[in-house]
């Protein structure tokens, strides 16, 4: 199952530049599980004890995964994991 | 003190000053970091703070700005619109119909565009041309809109403005009427905001609330300096603040420990009372589950001003509550709109919901008896009343009469005075 995760550029020194990744993966965590595979850098700066990091937010196609099952909310095929900073707005 | 650079509120990574936001290493907010000029003392220091201008660039050293301090207060305040020098009004009769000795109304709706906004805003922008850029932008729940869409009007920048579509017509209006590239979203605010984010990635803008917002956030600190101020140098005992993102709510409390930690005003650090809606109210709910961390809500409440599902100074605000001994309540819409009334009939105050928001705590927080009648007490009003006027329709009486002397005195003078018997 094919889905694209969206790398937001204060990310992007530790992806190659990439600011899509393309991956196999039924849930949020298989997803990023793909994504790490290949950047294996983004790891610790995304989970912290194999959870999200607070300040770290990922949506399925635009809904916070927080309001969902988290890590394992499953994303659809050709479905869009969106990673973004926390600490905006207010 | 001179803004040295941005410092990870989490790791504490170290950044230039340019437009960041965010550690690259671990995802924490950064913060301004100031070099401390220990050359000056206190009152050399208070004497060039009265010798400034009347609005906030009156505090300009202790604001992240490379302009340094001395005329350059002065140039900041032919450019652009400056906003603060708001009246800090003592409110005898609320105090007293509260059981309470001195409160104080900081009423920050007395500036340009009727909100605190301005403060945030004049300090972004400023950073932001210092930093190059042309195009000023934001997320907004409605007073933000209106403050970046004038202050890019006063300062010929281009402007675009982002809101929830479902926003109060007032403050609708009260933007587009600048020129602003206005742009309502289908959706609640965090949506607004994760899709400012996601824009302020891809497009060179400076983003007031995004990328520039840790000079932005330093600009509340002036209403920190201006109450310790107005209050001759003395930093009050309490203060009951409301809470969106809790950015304020920090950075008020960061305002007046710098000043005492340069000994420019006296007293102790206040008690921080923070303030939300119940129908969004994540940092009180996790202030009463004694979490550190918020669980974002889907806001539904009167007062979309504070209407921010997911806060991103939620951690600290809760850190905060803690170490001033303070606390984070909420309150319904019903008791929002009774503190719109309260205020406005016992200080001639009309604020918005958020207002009411801040009021309806203090008065909790007297009820509960958490306030000690000795104590000097500000309450922080942040918006006007007139850009959320359906928060007070029906909630009164009125007299329509023919224009007769006699169908006053019927209709209006025996009608009140029945009313008093």
């Amino acid at each position: 199952m094919s889905v694209t995760v969206k790398i937001p550029t204060q990310l992007r020194s530790a992806s190659g530049g990439e600011g899509e990744v393309g991956v196999e993966g039924a849930t949020v965590g298989e997803a990023l599980e793909g994504v790490f595979t290949r950047h294996g850098e983004l790891r610790e700066r995304l989970l912290e004890d194999g959870k999200l990091r607070r300040f770290v937010n990922v949506y399925v196609d635009g809904e916070d995964v927080r309001f969902l099952d988290g890590l394992q909310t499953p994303v659809p095929t050709g479905g869009e994991v969106t990673i973004l900073p926390a600490v905006a707005g207010g | 003190m001179g803004a040295q650079g941005l410092t990870c509120r989490e790791c504490h990574a170290e950044y230039p000053a340019e437009a960041l936001y965010v550690c690259e290493r671990c995802f924490g907010p950064l913060e301004v970091t100031y070099e401390v000029d220990a050359g000056l003392d206190v009152a050399e220091r208070r004497r060039h703070i009265q010798a400034g201008p009347q609005n906030l660039w009156r505090y300009s050293d202790f604001l992240p700005l490379d302009a340094p301090p001395g005329p350059s207060s002065r140039t900041l305040s032919r450019t652009g619109l400056p906003a603060g020098c708001t009246p800090l009004i003592k409110a005898d009769r609320l105090a007293e119909r509260l059981g309470l000795r001195e409160v104080w109304v900081k009423n920050d709706a007395a500036n340009p565009t009727h909100s605190f906004k301005d403060r945030v805003v004049a300090v972004a922008a400023a950073r932001a041309r210092e930093l190059g850029y042309d195009v000023l932008a934001c997320a907004s729940t409605g007073n933000l809109a209106n403050a970046v869409a004038a202050q890019g009007a006063a300062l010929g920048m281009e402007t675009y403005v982002f809101i929830p579509a479902d926003l109060e017509e007032q403050k609708i209006l009260a933007t587009g009427v600048y020129g602003t590239n206005l742009v309502k979203v289908r959706g609640s605010y965090d949506d607004v905001n994760r899709l400012c984010t996601e824009i302020s990635g891809e497009r060179d803008w400076a983003f007031v609330n995004v990328n520039v917002r840790p000079y932005y956030a330093e600009g509340s600190k002036t209403l920190a300096y201006e109450i310790a101020e107005q209050l001759g140098w003395r930093v009050p005992d309490r203060l009951v603040v409301p809470i969106a993102s809790g950015s304020l709510y920090t950075k008020l409390a960061k305002g007046f420990q710098e000043w005492l930690d340069l000994g420019l005003a006296e007293g102790a650090p206040p008690v921080m009372n923070g303030a939300q809606a119940l129908g969004c109210s994540p940092v009180a709910c996790a202030w009463e589950a004694g979490h550190d961390v918020c669980q974002p809500v889907r806001p539904d409440t009167i007062a979309k001003s504070l209407a921010i599902g997911n806060p991103a100074d939620g951690p600290y605000a809760l850190d905060l509550a803690r170490s001033s001994n303070g606390s984070i309540d909420a309150v319904t819409d019903d008791e929002i709109r009774e503190g719109i009334r309260l205020l406005a009939e016992t200080t001639g105050v009309f604020t918005e919901t958020a207002g009411g928001v801040s009021t309806a705590t203090l008065a909790k927080l007297a009820e509960r008896g958490d306030i000690d009648p000795e104590e000097r007490v500000v309450l922080l009003i942040t918006g006007e009343g007139l850009k959320t006027i359906d928060a007070v329709r029906d909630t009164f009486d009125s007299f329509e009469i023919e224009p007769r002397l006699d169908a006053f005195v019927d209709e209006v003078e025996d009608v009140v005075a029945g009313a008093r018997r």
